[in-house]
């Protein structure tokens, strides 16, 4: 499986054959983890993220690091020509020029993809609107792997909080269709999983419940994967009040959860897992943070040299 | 064969819409549609070509629907398929010295480029960018066209409102 020079766009865009491999290459990148490497020496990675980040963007700086590369980066818009009314069709046509891939973050849905097609360099997409995180999607799958006794298949998983805005409660679902297990979205009903994303997954033949409330199920889970409700979203305020404290995870209704249960996050945190949760054994979410550097690590080591490396 | 379908006759009777001498006739329009498919094709009336419109006159296939004659001008196969996006049962008929030539269905093709925009103002296509939209059809009946850009699904009332 050669992944020279793919773009990296949509979680939607891979088999479950490819992910398996990714994924498999990302628990080989532990050796480089701990001892380095020279694979992608002389190469350079530019970041250039339109929107704040804190652990993709340096998660992908960190993997290149770690492989030997370089990286150039655009972290602050306001400091480039942007500022000037350059759209970013000419700023990818410009860096292009000064970088072996690029990972860019942007607001706008689609703007992955439409670079992907003028780049002549790989473009991974490091979150783009509402809709794509592919990157984020993998490094979950990644967590659930590995710390679920190296399967997916057969487990129950339920994504809480904002589905709606969130793109990596998104991409995670579209990633775990390609596997044999039970979703669970639990949301708001102003927050509930787009439809479309519903009845793609309908005719996938994923089992998929919608419910407002994790207790009824949670003893039955094996994962729950939370995510930020974002208070800016809600036209009023009071509301937003009214949903936030349902979707706040907390030490006394884990008194029933399976002993294997893995809690995620893609962080940032801001009130949905109390921090005695943190302590737990159920708590992955700063795991996840772990494997998004051997993930990422993968990629840039697929896309930038093949498979023509060694362990 | 002659200019228009038995369903038009009944107009014809009434001489709402005379025939053309050459041309073409878009028949069997969706009722209600006929000034829309005039603007998906990209006809303003600016043109200086004579366009006679004739709106929810009686079918027999179908109830009602609307006719929209033009005269002297043929539009080519791309145009001729975005009519399907709104009125997926028109009819083409062209016209050469009063008789029809040729008839055909219009087509709905898979993929749609530039006519219709994105809902989704947070799509690139939507943004400074040189980038046309580009939807796939999810649906057909009734239809549903997805952006390829940014997932937003866009149904017939939204396809419609935008002309």
């Amino acid at each position: 499986m050669n992944f020279l020079g793919r773009h990296i766009i949509s979680i939607k865009d891979f088999s479950r054959e490819e992910l398996d491999f990714i994924l498999k290459v990302a628990n080989q990148m532990e050796k480089f983890y701990q001892d380095g490497s020279t694979l992608l020496k002389g190469k350079i990675l530019a970041t250039l993220f339109f929107e704040p980040s804190t652990r993709t963007r340096l998660s992908f700086v960190s993997a290149m690091y770690k492989l030997g590369g370089e990286v150039i980066s655009l972290s602050n818009p306001e400091m480039s020509s942007i500022v000037k009314g350059e759209n970013l069709t000419d700023t990818i046509a410009t860096v292009q020029n000064y970088a072996d891939a690029i990972v860019l973050r942007h607001k706008l849905e689609g703007s992955s993809k439409f670079m992907s097609e003028i780049s002549r360099v790989p473009i991974i997409n490091g979150g783009s609107g509402t809709k794509e995180h592919p990157t984020q999607a993998m490094l979950d799958l990644l967590t659930i792997q590995n710390e679920m006794n190296g399967k997916i298949d057969g487990l129950k998983i339920a994504i809480v909080g904002d589905l709606k805005y969130g793109r990596t409660g998104r991409s995670l679902a579209y990633a775990l269709s390609n596997y044999d297990v039970d979703l669970f979205f639990i949301s708001p009903p102003l927050l509930r999983m787009q439809n479309e994303v519903v009845s793609d997954l309908q005719k996938l033949n994923v089992p998929v419940k919608e419910s407002e409330d994790i207790m009824p199920i949670i003893k039955d889970l094996d994962v729950i994967y939370v995510t930020r409700i974002q208070k800016e979203r809600f036209p009023d305020p009071t509301e937003y009040e009214k949903v936030k404290g349902t979707y706040r995870l907390s030490l006394d209704m884990l008194n029933d959860v399976k002993d294997q249960l893995i809690i995620m996050h893609p962080l940032p945190r801001v009130e949905e897992i109390d921090y005695e949760i943190d302590k737990t054994k159920y708590a992955k979410y700063f795991k996840q943070t772990y494997y998004g550097v051997l993930l990422r690590m993968a990629l840039l080591a697929l896309i930038l040299s093949g498979d023509n490396f060694d362990f | 064969m002659e200019e228009d379908s038995d369903s038009h006759q009944d107009s014809e009777k009434e001489l709402r819409v005379r025939k053309i001498k050459d041309g073409m006739v878009i028949d069997h329009i969706t009722p209600g549609n006929a000034l829309n498919v005039l603007k998906i094709v990209g006809i303003t009336g600016k043109e200086g070509m004579i366009i006679s419109i004739a709106m929810n006159v009686p079918s027999k296939k179908s109830g009602t629907k609307d006719v929209v004659k033009i005269e002297n001008r043929e539009l080519d196969l791309e145009q001729i398929n975005r009519i399907a996006l709104i009125s997926p049962n028109a009819t083409i008929n062209i016209i050469r010295d009063y008789e029809v030539i040729q008839k055909k269905k219009v087509t709905l093709e898979n993929e749609i480029q530039g006519v219709i925009k994105c809902l989704n103002p947070n799509c690139i296509t939507n943004g400074n960018e040189p980038v046309k939209s580009f939807f796939k059809i999810v649906q057909t009946n009734p239809i549903a066209i997805r952006c390829e850009y940014c997932d937003r699904i866009i149904d017939y009332d939204e396809i419609c409102q935008q002309f």
